[in-house]
């Protein structure tokens, strides 16, 4: 059952997503070489506290952490460490959940350290622009499909492959409700979109092949072939005037990231 | 956070989860491909053929040992999965 939520839900909705936003645009702004992910870790959950929000992830089914921070050819799920320290060059992801008076945001991006190489710049922007078509099919009529097949369509002509190990999904008064959002299969299929679902959208990209693998702390999942991985993630709800990106304020347009 | 899609069909499965399989023989043949078998368990339930075994002619006759599905709600009916040879 995919759940509709009422005008209302989707602001309160907003509200958390604008605190994820925040959040994370915030740690943007912090990136730089020498820093451990565990200080972005400990600012977004002090940030969360400020604005009266908890932090979605830290206890999710164990997870240590309030943020994931996934470097390089981890894919996602990495967890914050204070001994882990990004360097000029890294590509860094980081995705940051809240709970606000029960409903849920969840977004996340990939950022640069420093300069990067030339191939990791352009697995950041096809990654971003392959959830900016994904975004675009978020409107009513349209099926679950054509928004996962905008994504794979996007990120396989530009050469890269797409996860499957990993999909997105609804969210509302969980962080993951129906459906499973995947970034691949054919357009056309799958439930159809009404106004007032959400959904967190997430295209994991590798510039490798596909295949993923979980390291030993249950969380990190890296590639299997040691490529390098980015990932970008919104909560879009449907509504009748198009999507609407709820982690993000309303001013803002161009560019989902 | 991204979620992990939930399991995928196994192909030798019969698209029912959930299912117990267990061993039987069959008694005696009814009609529209409905069988009376007995579980090792001595419980006599009645059973119909799968339909990949009806597609590919799988000929079931009384005494045959089978391989039967039970649904865990209804535990008086049954699916033969497969024929022992």
């Amino acid at each position: 059952m995919v759940i509709c939520k009422s005008p209302a839900e989707l602001e309160k909705m907003h509200r958390a997503g604008l605190i994820v936003w925040g959040a994370l645009e915030k740690m943007r702004a912090m990136i730089r070489p020498g820093i451990t992910t565990m200080e972005l870790d400990q600012f977004a959950e002090a940030y969360t506290a400020e604005h009266k929000a908890r932090p979605a992830f830290k206890g999710y089914r164990g997870y240590p952490g309030s943020v994931c921070t996934s470097i390089n050819q981890e894919v996602v799920h990495g967890i914050p460490s204070a001994s882990r320290r990004i360097k000029e060059g890294d590509i860094l992801s980081m995705d940051f959940g809240v709970e606000l008076e029960g409903y849920f945001g969840d977004a996340a991006l990939t950022v640069p350290v420093g300069k990067i190489a030339p191939g990791r710049e352009k697995l950041l922007r096809v990654t971003r622009e392959s959830l900016d078509h994904a975004i675009d099919k978020v409107r009513p009529g349209n099926r679950l499909g054509d928004v996962s097949a905008a994504v794979q369509r996007w990120v396989e002509t530009n050469g890269f492959s797409v996860v499957r190990e990993f999909v997105g999904h609804g969210i509302g008064t969980k962080m993951h409700e129906e459906p499973q959002v995947p970034n691949y299969g054919p357009a056309g299929q799958g439930p159809k979109l009404q106004e007032g679902m959400v959904l967190a959208i997430e295209p994991m990209v590798n510039t490798g092949g596909p295949a993923v693998r979980v390291l030993d702390d249950d969380w990190t999942a890296v590639t299997a072939d040691g490529s390098d991985s980015a990932h970008f993630e919104h909560t879009v709800a449907v509504t009748s005037n198009g999507p609407w990106i709820l982690t993000r304020p309303k001013d803002v347009t161009g560019p989902c990231w | 956070m991204a979620t992990r899609p939930e399991k995928e069909k196994k192909p030798g499965e019969s698209g029912k989860e959930d299912a117990i399989e267990v061993m039987a023989t069959v008694i005696e043949p009814l009609p529209n491909a409905m069988f009376r078998v007995e579980l090792e368990n001595k419980h006599q339930v009645l059973a119909h053929i799968s339909g990949k075994m009806r597609k590919n002619f799988i000929r079931i006759l009384a005494g045959d040992r089978v391989a039967v599905e039970l649904s865990p709600y209804d535990l008086t009916r049954g699916r033969i999965v497969y024929r022992y040879k």
